[in-house]
């Protein structure tokens, strides 16, 4: 007993004669059993870290005792680019920060260039950015709920979403001409107005979306293989999720109701009636856990569809483009502009310069601040359960590294 | 098979000059030869059946060019593997690593001689023919142990130690239903097990009273987690390990592990056939234990064969996955103390039947006798 064990040193504080034993114990246990911790590299390429996230995990066996995530594998400089073009010409490159809400990245883009420059946006152009972008936010939350399933080792969800998913892209195609990214909000308008056809069309999909949210519950939400694997899983609190700046569903999972479109309204989204679903305990599972991000995901495309309906119902003639002057050079000025994006809060900030490009561009991407939560949260998980917590979190690599 | 080659040999006159021994050599040689080829190619059918069935739950269609509807699709996949690299990681214990694949292959394989597919339709008609096939199937363990360990990868080494966990584990309610059944039988050879539930459909051993009728499900889930299959498919759980034991495996050798598997999962559901659903008996007093009868019995066997299956496929493709704690949880705290409760259960029906109501037909039918 030469080396080592403070409990036998001399001049250490004398302890309890139990304590002794134990320490004696587990010292033999570990000089005769040698056991080591094992360091793995989750990703760059790993079928569930939704892209090049790159988690370096210290597990002992199927626990995880530290983590950390990496990232930066695709960092595309999208901030130094747009102050290298003029603004019009950065708007293609903020569809490809979030792949999966490109429509909402343009819109938060386009409205932090028009606070910058004093612009209108005509009524049309206002009530079609709000539709399209709902239309992007029921798209991208299909796609994390059919993901979530992948993740738990349900294949059949993820195919599931897609039937709605590919009806909902081809919407975006016919107006824009793009499936994935779409630059169809510009500054100061939109590309293209929205024909009568296109909204019949829209009418009918939505109400399909509708019809087919039960059968993903019925697979998901409702299974109860699911929940197990869910409920009480990576719980967020509200301390913890307000202290590393999560936003979107998991900060309204924690239980803080708060939603950019309601609490700092932007664009129109004060004209319309829909809630914010938020977690609680009613739902099942705890306040914070992959569970309740997941219901709140789904709660949010019923709300989205209720927003089309309203903003179809109180949709106005007139042009979808207003006046921007040629050669647009916003005077001197900051502006800081955020949004709710499916995944919680897009922000722009921008400083212009008098000139065609901005002086400088800084984004807040909600993936950055989502995942680095984890380090925190996943300590002690089990592997199962880090998959678990970063599907549900629905980060998206492109804008964590932007 | 040794009746089988002695009325062979008894009606061809040129035969009976060699010795006899011999002539049971090539015979069983010639029996695992057709064992071994249609269980391959049925392995890969299964998987052309997993894809449709999967296609048509997914809201998609499946293979369905090469061939028609796509049944040969897996030649193409086969020689799709075959020509692939065969890459051996630099850090892979070689020998171990070549070895794998073939013992898991082997184990898969193995069983099938004692499985009878119709009365007499079997290579090997053991008297300790369910014995044999639980100890057998647990070979595969080993393999991929193995496998997960010569790769000399994390996620291989991770997988394989969930996948030694797991289907050890799972061997206890599996042996255990099948016990209770074997109680049932008073036999462990599998013609004489089927045998017995021959007539009327409530005379299969899945309807012989509530014991029995939950042990089916216990074997059942019990054969779905030792054969790894969702939604105990963490062993090789692609969106937690990559693809588990098996990630550092290409080309052929990757082809031997998975055509292992989908031959486990013949053997699995044969055998729940055989102890449950009474193997080729149709449900209804007919006779198939003649020359010829003896192939509508393998129609039958095939029939259900083909059910089981569609039932694995249709599991797999509905459910999440379970959590390795919750996979041990329901092991050992269900299936297990439910799988004693059968086998005590079962004992008790028997010792009760034989005491009370020997010799009458109920009294038969409950001690799991031919009626």
């Amino acid at each position: 007993m030469s080396d080592g064990n403070p409990s036998l040193r001399s001049g250490g504080e004398p302890r309890h004669a139990g304590t002794v034993e134990i320490h004696e114990r587990q010292e033999m246990v570990s000089r005769d059993l040698r056991t080591e911790e094992m360091v793995f590299n989750m990703g760059p390429q790993h079928p569930a870290t939704h892209g090049v996230l790159r988690v370096v995990c210290k597990s002992d066996g199927e626990t995880v005792r530290a983590l950390q995530p990496h990232v930066g594998n695709i960092h595309r400089c999208v901030e130094k680019i747009g102050e290298n073009l003029p603004y019009y010409q950065w708007l293609p490159y903020v569809d490809r920060m979030d792949y999966l809400a490109a429509i909402c990245n343009e819109h938060v883009a386009c409205m932090a260039i028009e606070k910058l420059g004093e612009l209108e946006v005509p009524e049309r152009a206002e009530y079609g950015r709000v539709i399209v972008a709902e239309v992007q936010r029921i798209l991208s939350h299909l796609m994390a709920i059919g993901v979530y399933g992948l993740d738990l080792g349900a294949f059949t969800p993820f195919l599931h979403q897609f039937r709605e998913r590919e009806r909902g892209m081809d919407l975006l195609d016919h107006i824009s001409g793009g499936r994935l990214l779409y630059h169809f909000v510009r500054i100061g308008g939109l590309k293209r107005d929205l024909s009568q056809d296109w909204l019949d069309e829209l009418d009918a999909w939505i109400d399909t979306v509708e019809q087919r949210l039960p059968e993903y519950n019925t697979l998901l939400l409702n299974n109860r293989i699911f929940q197990e694997r869910t409920m009480g899983i990576g719980v967020i609190d509200r301390d913890t999720a307000v202290r590393w700046g999560v936003t979107g569903p998991g900060l309204r999972a924690a239980g803080v109701n708060w939603d950019c479109r309601r609490d700092v309204p932007y664009s129109i989204y004060d004209r319309f009636d829909f809630e914010i679903p938020h977690g609680h305990s009613g739902i099942g599972g705890e306040l914070g856990d992959c569970f309740q991000r997941h219901w709140i995901r789904v709660r949010e495309v019923e709300e989205s569809v209720k927003i089309i309906r309203q903003a179809r119902a109180q949709l106005p003639e007139g042009p979808v483009m207003g006046r921007v002057p040629k050669g647009f050079r916003p005077k001197d000025a900051e502006v800081y502009f955020r949004a709710e994006n499916p995944r919680g809060e897009l922000a722009v900030y921008m400083i212009g310069a008098g000139k065609p490009e901005a002086y400088r561009i800084r984004c807040r991407g909600p993936s950055f601040s989502n995942i680095a939560c984890i380090t925190e949260v996943a300590e002690g998980m089990l592997i199962a359960d880090l998959v678990a917590l970063i599907g549900s979190l629905d980060i998206v690599l492109g804008e964590v590294d932007r | 098979m040794q009746i089988w080659i002695d009325s062979i040999v008894a009606r061809t006159e040129w035969l009976q000059g060699l010795p006899i021994g011999f002539l049971y050599t090539i015979g069983i040689l010639v029996a695992c030869g057709l064992i071994l080829i249609f269980a391959s190619l049925f392995a890969g059918e299964v998987v052309w059946m997993e894809r449709r069935i999967s296609g048509r739950m997914q809201a998609r269609i499946g293979p369905n060019r090469v061939g028609p509807q796509g049944l040969i699709q897996f030649l193409a996949d086969g020689i799709k593997l075959l020509s692939k690299e065969d890459i051996i990681p630099k850090s892979a214990d070689k020998p171990i690593f070549l070895l794998a694949p073939v013992v898991v292959f082997m184990g898969a394989f193995t069983a099938f001689c004692v499985v009878p597919w119709g009365y007499g339709l079997v290579p090997a008609d053991m008297n300790v023919g369910l014995f044999l096939v639980l100890s057998i199937t647990s070979i595969e363990v080993v393999g991929l142990i193995m496998a997960g360990w010569a790769s000399n990868s994390k996620w291989a080494i991770l997988g394989a130690m969930r996948e030694v966990a797991q289907v050890i584990s799972y061997e206890l309610p599996l042996g255990v239903a099948a016990l209770a059944i074997v109680l049932l039988a008073g036999t462990m050879n599998m013609t004489d097990i089927v045998v017995q539930q021959e007539g009327w459909i409530w005379n299969w051993y899945i309807f012989r009273g509530p014991f029995a009728f939950a042990a089916f499900f216990i074997f059942f889930t019990a054969a779905l987690a030792d054969l790894k299959r969702a939604p105990f498919d963490l062993p090789e759980a692609e969106s937690e390990l990559v693809a588990g034991f098996h990630t550092e495996y290409t080309g052929f050798r990757f082809a031997l592990f998975f055509v292992a598997e989908y031959c486990a999962m013949i053997l699995f559901s044969l055998v729940t056939a055989v102890l449950f659903l009474g193997g080729w008996s149709p449900g209804f007093p007919v006779d198939l234990n003649g020359p010829w009868g003896r192939w509508i019995g393998f129609g039958v066997m095939f029939a259900k064969l083909t059910f089981l299956l569609f039932v694995m496929i249709w599991i797999r493709w509905s459910l999440p996955r379970f959590r390795v704690d919750k996979v041990m949880y329901l092991c050992y705290k269900v299936l297990l103390p439910l799988s004693i409760v059968c086998v005590i259960g079962i004992a008790l029906q028997v010792l009760f039947a034989n005491a009370f109501l020997g010799g009458s037909a109920f009294g038969d039918w409950l001690m799991g006798r031919a009626p």
